[in-house]
This record gives structure tokens, C-alpha cells and sequence, in this order.
């Protein structure tokens, strides 16, 4: 039997890494894909959450981690999408290049 | 029409006249005099009326046509005003009425309607003549409508005071008169010597109105009343002489009596308060005769006849009554002796006459003052009228020859001027006779015979030679008087060019002329028609006292006193003065009679100069400008001080520069050190905001689980 | 020690190896691909959790869909054929120390959670996970909102994508 605490440590050091890919990297696109590993990470920990709940029945682990699918399908095109145009305009993706907000 | 309601309306029509001429006929002279003349009839005509209808009346004394309203509320009673026709109050309402009338018919000869306006006439000045042809006439008065105004205000105040039944509508009448004699002596403002005169008037009877003013506060505490009826009954007499005052001695009876009488020293001009009347010449003539013949000194006189149940009720009092009236009388009469002046001879002579009233009343000769007072009215203010006319035909002259340095008042340059201008000479004559005590033909002998005869009857006989005294100088300066203007030859070129005057100025003169003549027969003692004739004057008049005073037996000694002092003046004035041409040649021009005993260089080192010294230099120098001013020349630099203290210590450096510039600073330097942490890159933000994330879940965690 | 749990493990470990390589190599066509495999990885997660239509649908819109996706912008985002320039900042180890203290803290509250060492349910037999999801993101008292929802985002993502990477030359 595997206990939910494996699941939720698996999820756990999948979004730090994740976190680590966000905050270090400088191409614009390999931000991109740590956040796809943070909210990967998040799905195993819904669907963990609904396998090891009471009720199994109700389906709203699952559910909410096919949402989870969508929001991220739509986030990473809408930001691939951001830094296509950004790399066309600036010539660039190196995410700190991209500081037009600085002050 | 009931009595009670003319007599209301007696004093309207001057009043209405003064509003309606100083606002709207202003710009009209005609019709300006038509309104003030016709006023003037309309109140002789009510005052004939309440007078006959008041002769008829039996014992009018005991019910006299009274009226009156409640006017102030005090408390639970009234101050009621209202009116009273008594006998004293009727016959002063005759002649005063009688006289108003012709002296206002003979302003607008005075004044000269109907002539061009002059050449340089200002108003404020008077008129100097206008060139018509090539001739200069007379001009027209320029502020011709004025003197109707005032001269109606005039009347309504002395109306006022005759009617009123309470002393406190008599003094309104009073005080209403003391400002028209200031607004008429300075009539012509222009001049700086008319504008001294009017305020020495009004100064000088202002002084005496004060102390009337205290005893009438005084009469009110006591009586609790003002009015006639009210304080003149038996017991409020007896409660006034019984009770003490505490001043002097006086009871309070004789305290309000003095009181009022000093009022009375003031307005008749008695001595001391006398200075102000000879400087009053400067107004216009009919000003003079209005004030001092026929209504102003004649309501002095008459406030302490009708006071006259208060005053005598002191001995005290009555003796400085007759005291200062006998000397008035005859100290007034020398100083007449030395004037050159025609107006001033008459002043100084009215200031006598008026001695011997109050010195009348104070021997207690009520009836025989009453009757001087009627007489005197008449004849002061026909010789008034006619010195008027004299001066005008003068000046006529002095138009003539064009020398305008010859003063067409002055005595000396007149004479010859009987022929010259006839109806004043003979109009003049019988005043003048009338002043002097002509006997048997003018009334001037009757009035003044009963006064001598009074006092001699009752035994005041320093009052007797004194009064017989100023009877024979006042002979003697009438005569003279007479004599320089009238008989020989002219002396100036100015007087051979005089010429009568017009109409309205000589008619009012005949009309006064008679009643000179005639009024003294209606109080003819009864002795002399051998009791057939009733001294109806005296009856009439003599009902106002609570003890009927007796008719005077027949007595020589006093009619021959009058007898010669009379004719013994006259002569004498024409036989030394007949031969007198300049005043080198006058043998009485005395420096002291001249210049008026020097009373009034006396006060003015003892009055005028001190308040002078105290008003300009110790309140407006040392205390306006020293004291006052320098505490707030004192406030303004300390204001100053403390202002600019507070800017430069306090504003300056801590409001602006700490606070101000500070927070400015501070707040710039907190800017310039955290700007940047904005550095557009979101990594460094998500490092922030995690770091963030973990301290203050952190606290969160153990301070919430601890 | 069952043969689950060795089997948990072995997913476990190439799963987490794969993210590593994700988000440390240099070449991003590698990242992309390694990409791909960590999601392989989770997919067999769920199967073994017996979320058959969830495992499928992540290989199937994880992998063939936004890994693909994640392809094409590395290619159309290069300068040129060569990755140039450092990969990671200068202080990535700030990045590493964060990444910790979020593992340590996420561990941390969740053992202190009563449920944390639960064991799993048995499955009832003839559980039908498949259409029991059918039903309840569709049944109107289940997720049919959030599902139409979550359609209409995806209208907007494609709509919004579009417009942004527009090429307008």
C-alpha cells in the first residue's frame, strides 16, 4: 500500500523544482516550462487527495484536475503566445531583458 | 372749533411752514415767504380767536382752557402733556402772535424782495448791491427762503412755550428756541463775527439751561409732577416750602426756584450771563427784534412769572431775584450810554428793561412785571424794526456814493434822517417815548409807573433808586439816540442819500406803534380816572395768585419819580446831544462804559482761556496724542515684533523648513532607496514575494499554533 | 516493502530525475524533451492511482499537445542554432534556498496532518471511474458549470493567443 504521504511528497519536491526552474532560469521559455511542473504538481496532488478520500464516488478530484488541464493548456499558449510576440519586438527572451516596467 | 383744539393747532402752521420751505420751496423766494406769512396769520388768527374767547371767559384763572394727554407711561401713571390758556398764558399769546406776524411781514422788506440779485453776493454773506444801469440797487437776500425757515422754526418754539401747561414742553419750546437764535445770529456764516456770536449765544444760555434743566429734574423728584396744575396746588406748594434742601440754606422750593431762575439769568441775558445779547446784533434785524424784543428774552422772563408760586415761596431766593434784576438793570443802562451803534444801544437797553421785570418780580410785583413784559414787547420790538429800516436806508445811501468803508449802523454817520424818512422818525419817536416812559400817551409810562410804585409801596427802596436811576439813563440814551440819528443836519454823504423804506417794513412799524401807544391804557390804575375805569389788566392778570394782591393806593412819591426821570432823561438827551457831531465831541464816550465794564475780556481770562488751555493742550495734546496714541504706537511695533518673531523662529525653520522641506526629503530619500527594487524583472519579484511569503507565514504559523 | 510501493518509487524517482534535467539543462530543445518525459512520468502517477481517463488524457493533451507547443516556440524564439549565454542567473543558488524552504515548509504542515499517512481505499468492484467523470461534468448538481466555464476559457486562450502572436508584416 503506498500512503497518501508518498503521493503528496512526490507532489511536493515536483513543484519545488519546479519553483527552482521559475526562479532561476533566464530564457523566458524554460520559465514556461517550470511552471508546467508546478501545476503537474498540483494535479498529482488533487487526484491523490480524491483516490485516498471516503467518497469515492464524487468525482471532484478528478474533475478539478481535468480543469486544471484546461487552465493550463490555455495559459501556456496564451504565454507562448506573449513571448513570441515580445521576442519579435525585442529581439529577445531573456527575461530580464524584458524590463520595460522597471522604473 | 373748540378752544382746547386751536390752541393745539396754534404752534403747526410755523413748524409745517419751516419743513415745507427747507424741503421743497427752497428755490422759490415767493413762494417761501407766502407759506412763512401765511403761516404766521394763520396762528395770530387762532391766537386772536383763543384770546378773546379767553377775555370773555369769568374767572378764567380758576378754569382755564386746558387740555392735555397721556404722553410718557411711568410706571403706573403718565407724564401728561397738553396745553393751558390762563390768563398770563393769553395775554403773552397776544402780543407774541402780534409781533411774530409783523416781523415776519417785515422780512420780506428787510430782505429785499423783489430786487435783482447782487453782483458778488454769496450765500453766507450780505447782500452787497447789485448794478442795474449803471446805478447800484439793493440786492436780494441769497438765502432768502432760509431765514423764512428758521424764523418759523422760531415761532413754533416760542408758541410751544406759551401754550404748554408742563414745564417740561416749555423747556422743549426753550431749547427749541436756543438753537434758531444760534442758526439765525449766524445767519450770515460767512462771517467770521456772526459765527463767534452764535456760539457765545447759544454757549452763554446754555450755561443757564443746565441749571434749569437740575431744577426741573429736581421739582420732579419731589413733586413727582411737571405739570402747572399739578405743582401749583396749595399743598405741593406748602410741601416744597417746608421741606429743607440742604444747599444754601434753601428750602426746596427756593432751590428749584434759583435753579430755574439761573435758566432765566441765561435766556433774558441778566447779569452775569449777559455777554452773549449786544454780540447777537450780528444777525439780521428782524432776528434781533424777534429775540430780543418780542419771543426769546421775553420767555425768560416769562418762565419765572410763571414759576412764580415756587420762587416766592423763598426769601432767600427772592432777594437774589430782585438783586440781580435791579443791578442788570442799571448796569446794562450805563454801558448803553457810551455805545455808537444804534443796534447796540437797543441791545444794552432790552438787557435793562428785562432788570427791571425780574427785579419787578423779585420785589414780588407780579402783575406790574406782567405788564412791563407785554409793553416792552411791543415798543423794543418797533424800535428794533425801525433801527432796521434806519440801517437800510443807510446802507441805501452807502450803495449811493459807492464808499463801503462807512458803517451805516454807526450813529455818528447818521443824522438829518427825519426829513428823510418820516414814518420810521415818528414810529421811532413813539418807541422810543414808550422806552423812556413818556407819561400819560405811551405805555411804556404805565408798566414801568407800577413797577416804581411797587416797589416803593411795599418798601424796597434800594430797588426804587436803583430802578429810578436806570429809568433816568434809559431817558437819556433814547434821547440821545434819537437825537444823533433823527434831528440836524446829516453828517455823512450817506446819510443825505437815505430814503424811506418800502411798504412792508414801515407798515409793521405803525401797527407796533399803536399798540405802544395803546396797550398801556388797559392797565391804568384806577385812581387815575377816579376808580370810573377798572384796571382791567390787573384783575385779568392778578386772578393767577392764590392771595389776590390789592391795587395800589395812590401814592406821589412814585409817580412824580417817574415823572422826572422821564422828562428830566429826555431833555437832558436832546440838549447834550443836539450840538454833537463825532464822538471826540461826546463827553460820556468813557473807556470802561464802552467797552462794557470789560466783563467780557474778564471771562474771558477766567473761562475762555483755561478751557481753551484744557481742551487743546492737556486732553488733545497730552492725553489723545501723548497717552492714548502712545499705547497703541505701542501695539503696533510690538504686533510687529511678535509677528515677525514668530516667522523667523518658529515659521521659518519649523514649519517650513523641518516639516515642510523634511517630509520632502524624507520622503524623496525613502523614494530614491526603494526605486530599486522595482526592476522590472519578475523573478526578482516572485524571490521577494516568496521570501515575504515565508516570514510572515512564518510569524503567522508560531504565533497562531503557539 | 510491496511491489506497489517499489514500483511508486521507481515512477517517483524518474519522475523527479526528469524535472531535474528540465529545468537544469542548457539546451532548451532538451529541456523540451525531458519536458516530455517527466510528463510521462506523472501519467503513469495516475494510472497507478487508478485514474485511468486522467493518465490517457495527459499523455494525450500534456504531451502531445503543450510539450509540442512548447517545441515550436523554442524554435521560433532562437537567434540562431546555438543556445548562447549563462542558462541560470548569477545567484541561482537564492533561487535553490527557496525552492527548499518550500519543499521543507510544504512537508512540514503537511505532517502535521492527521490524514497525512492514510492508507487507500479498495475500489469497489466495477468501478467505473470513467463514466462516473462523464456524469459529473455534466450533470447539472455536479461540474457542468465549471465545465462550460472552462470551455469558454479556452475560447478566449485561443482567441487571446492568436491576436497576441499575430505576425501583422
Amino acid at each position: 500500500m503506498v500512503p497518501l504521504s508518498w503521493y503528496l511528497t512526490l507532489a511536493a519536491a515536483l513543484f519545488s523544482i519546479g519553483l527552482f526552474g521559475v526562479l532561476v532560469r533566464r530564457n523566458a521559455v524554460a520559465i514556461l516550462l517550470g511552471v508546467e511542473l508546478m501545476l503537474n504538481a498540483v494535479n498529482i496532488n488533487l487526484v491523490a487527495f480524491w483516490r485516498y478520500s471516503d467518497a469515492l464516488t464524487s468525482m471532484g478530484g478528478q474533475v478539478f484536475a481535468i480543469i486544471v488541464f484546461a487552465v493550463a493548456a490555455a495559459e501556456v499558449s496564451v504565454g507562448l503566445a506573449l513571448v513570441i510576440s515580445a521576442y519579435r519586438r525585442r529581439n529577445t527572451v531573456i527575461a530580464d531583458e524584458l524590463d520595460m516596467l522597471k522604473w | 372749533m373748540s378752544t382746547e383744539l386751536i390752541i393745539w393747532l396754534l404752534p403747526l402752521p410755523p413748524v409745517l411752514a419751516f419743513f415745507l420751505i427747507i424741503l421743497f420751496t427752497n428755490k422759490s423766494k415767493a413762494l417761501s415767504h407766502t407759506i412763512a406769512v401765511g403761516a404766521a396769520f394763520l396762528s395770530w388768527l387762532g391766537a386772536m380767536v383763543v384770546f378773546f374767547r379767553a377775555v370773555g371767559v369769568e374767572h378764567l384763572a380758576e378754569h382755564p382752557f386746558a387740555s392735555s394727554i397721556n404722553w410718557l407711561p411711568t410706571g403706573e401713571t403718565y407724564l401728561k402733556i397738553g396745553v393751558l390758556i390762563d390768563p398770563l398764558s393769553a395775554i403773552v399769546l397776544f402780543f407774541v402772535a402780534w409781533c411774530v406776524l409783523m416781523i415776519f411781514v417785515y422780512s420780506v422788506g428787510y430782505h429785499n424782495f423783489g430786487q435783482p440779485a447782487g453782483d458778488h453776493d454769496h450765500a453766507g454773506l450780505p447782500p452787497h448791491g447789485a448794478t442795474v444801469h449803471g446805478h447800484t440797487v439793493p440786492s436780494v437776500e441769497p438765502m432768502y427762503s432760509r431765514f423764512f425757515a428758521f424764523i418759523g422754526l422760531f415761532a413754533f418754539g416760542m408758541l410751544t412755550l406759551v401754550v404748554s401747561d408742563n414745564v417740561l414742553t416749555m423747556f422743549v419750546g426753550w431749547e427749541i428756541m436756543g438753537l434758531c437764535s444760534y442758526l439765525l445770529i449766524g445767519f450770515w456764516y460767512g462771517k467770521e463775527s456772526a459765527r463767534n456770536a452764535a456760539i457765545k449765544a447759544f454757549m452763554t444760555t446754555r450755561v443757564g439751561d443746565v441749571f434749569m434743566l437740575l431744577g426741573i429734574a429736581f421739582l420732579y423728584s419731589v413733586t413727582g409732577s411737571l405739570s402747572f396744575h399739578d405743582i401749583f396746588r396749595e399743598e405741593v406748594l406748602h410741601t416744597l416750602a417746608s421741606v429743607p434742601s440742604g444747599v444754601f440754606g434753601l428750602s426746596a422750593a427756593g432751590l428749584i426756584g434759583l435753579l430755574l431762575f439761573i435758566g432765566t439769568v441765561g435766556k433774558s441775558a441778566q447779569f452775569p450771563l449777559h455777554v452773549w445779547l449786544p454780540d447777537a446784533m450780528e444777525g439780521p434785524t428782524p432776528v434781533s427784534a424777534m429775540i430780543h424784543a418780542a419771543t426769546m428774552v421775553s420767555a425768560g422772563v416769562y418762565a419765572v412769572i410763571r414759576m412764580f408760586p415756587i420762587i416766592s415761596l423763598d426769601e432767600k431766593t427772592m432777594t437774589v431775584v430782585a438783586f440781580i434784576g435791579a443791578f442788570t438793570a442799571l448796569f446794562a443802562a450805563t454801558i448803553a450810554v457810551a455805545q455808537n451803534d444804534i443796534k447796540r444801544v437797543l441791545a444794552y437797553s432790552t438787557i435793562s428793561q428785562l432788570g427791571f421785570m425780574i427785579a419787578a418780580l423779585g420785589i414780588g410785583a407780579y402783575v406790574a412785571a406782567t405788564f412791563h413784559l407785554v409793553t416792552h414787547a411791543f415798543f423794543k420790538a418797533l424800535l428794533f424794526l425801525g433801527s432796521g429800516s434806519v440801517i437800510h436806508g443807510m446802507e441805501h445811501g452807502v450803495l449811493h456814493t459807492g464808499n463801503h468803508k462807512v458803517d451805516p449802523q454807526d450813529m455818528f454817520n447818521m443824522g438829518g434822517l427825519r426829513s428823510k424818512m418820516p414814518r420810521t422818525f415818528w414810529t421811532f419817536l413813539i418807541g422810543g417815548f414808550a422806552l423812556s416812559g413818556f407819561p400819560l400817551v405811551t405805555a411804556g409810562f404805565w408798566s414801568k409807573d407800577e413797577i416804581l410804585a411797587d416797589a416803593w409801596a411795599h418798601g424796597h427802596t434800594v430797588v426804587f433808586f436803583t430802578l429810578a436811576i436806570a429809568a433816568f439813563l434809559t431817558a437819556f440814551y433814547t434821547m440821545r439816540q434819537i437825537t444823533l440819528t433823527f434831528f440836524g443836519e446829516p453828517r455823512t454823504k450817506e446819510a443825505e442819500h437815505a430814503h424811506e423804506t418800502p411798504w412792508t417794513m414801515t407798515t409793521p412799524l405803525i401797527v407796533l406803534a399803536v399798540f405802544a401807544v395803546g396797550f398801556g391804557w388797559v392797565g391804568m390804575p384806577h385812581w387815575i380816572t377816579g376808580g370810573l375805569v377798572e384796571n382791567w389788566f390787573h384783575h385779568f392778570i392778578g386772578s393767577m395768585l392764590h392771595e389776590h394782591s390789592e391795587e395800589l393806593a395812590f401814592n406821589i412819591v412814585p409817580l412824580a419819580t417817574s415823572l422826572i426821570v422821564a422828562l428830566g432823561g429826555l431833555a437832558a438827551g436832546y440838549f447834550v446831544y443836539r450840538n454833537v457831531d463825532s464822538p471826540e465831541q461826546d463827553k460820556l464816550q468813557i473807556p470802561v462804559l464802552k467797552n462794557k465794564w470789560y466783563v467780557d475780556e474778564l471771562y474771558n481770562v477766567v473761562f475762555i482761556k483755561p478751557a481753551t488751555w484744557f481742551s487743546e493742550v492737556f486732553v488733545s495734546k497730552w492725553m489723545d496724542k501723548g497717552f492714548i496714541d502712545g499705547v497703541l504706537h505701542i501695539f503696533g511695533p510690538t504686533t510687529g515684533g511678535i509677528g515677525s518673531a514668530i516667522r523667523n523662529y518658529f515659521d521659518v525653520p519649523i514649519i517650513n523648513q523641518l516639516l515642510g522641506d523634511g517630509s520632502a526629503e524624507v520622503t524623496w530619500w525613502f523614494g530614491k532607496n526603494l526605486r530599486p527594487i522595482q526592476t522590472g524583472r519578475i523573478q526578482q519579484y516572485l524571490i521577494l514575494s516568496l521570501i515575504l511569503l515565508f516570514v510572515v507565514g512564518g510569524l503567522l504559523y508560531f504565533l497562531l499554533m503557539a | 516493502m510491496t511491489a506497489q510501493q517499489i514500483i511508486f518509487l521507481i515512477v517517483a524517482l524518474y519522475t523527479l530525475g526528469s524535472a531535474l534535467m528540465v529545468v537544469t539543462t542548457r539546451n532548451l530543445i532538451h529541456a523540451a524533451l525531458w519536458l516530455v518525459s517527466t510528463l510521462f512520468g506523472v501519467a503513469v502517477t495516475y494510472a497507478l492511482m487508478n485514474a485511468n481517463f486522467i493518465a490517457v488524457v495527459q499523455v494525450v493533451v500534456y504531451i502531445g499537445a503543450i510539450a509540442i507547443l512548447f517545441i515550436f516556440a523554442v524554435m521560433l524564439t532562437r537567434k540562431d542554432m546555438r543556445d548562447s549565454g549563462p542558462q541560470m542567473h548569477k545567484n541561482w543558488w537564492l533561487g535553490a534556498l527557496m525552492a527548499v524552504f518550500v519543499f521543507a515548509g510544504l512537508a512540514f504542515m503537511l505532517s502535521g496532518w492527521s490524514g497525512f499517512s492514510k492508507a487507500a481505499a479498495d475500489l469497489p468492484s466495477g468501478f467505473d471511474s470513467v463514466s462516473l467523470l462523464g456524469e459529473a461534468l455534466v450533470s447539472p448538481q455536479a461540474y457542468v458549470l465549471p465545465f462550460e466555464v472552462a470551455s469558454v476559457l479556452l475560447l478566449a486562450a485561443l482567441v487571446g493567443a492568436v491576436y497576441v502572436a499575430f505576425n501583422k508584416k
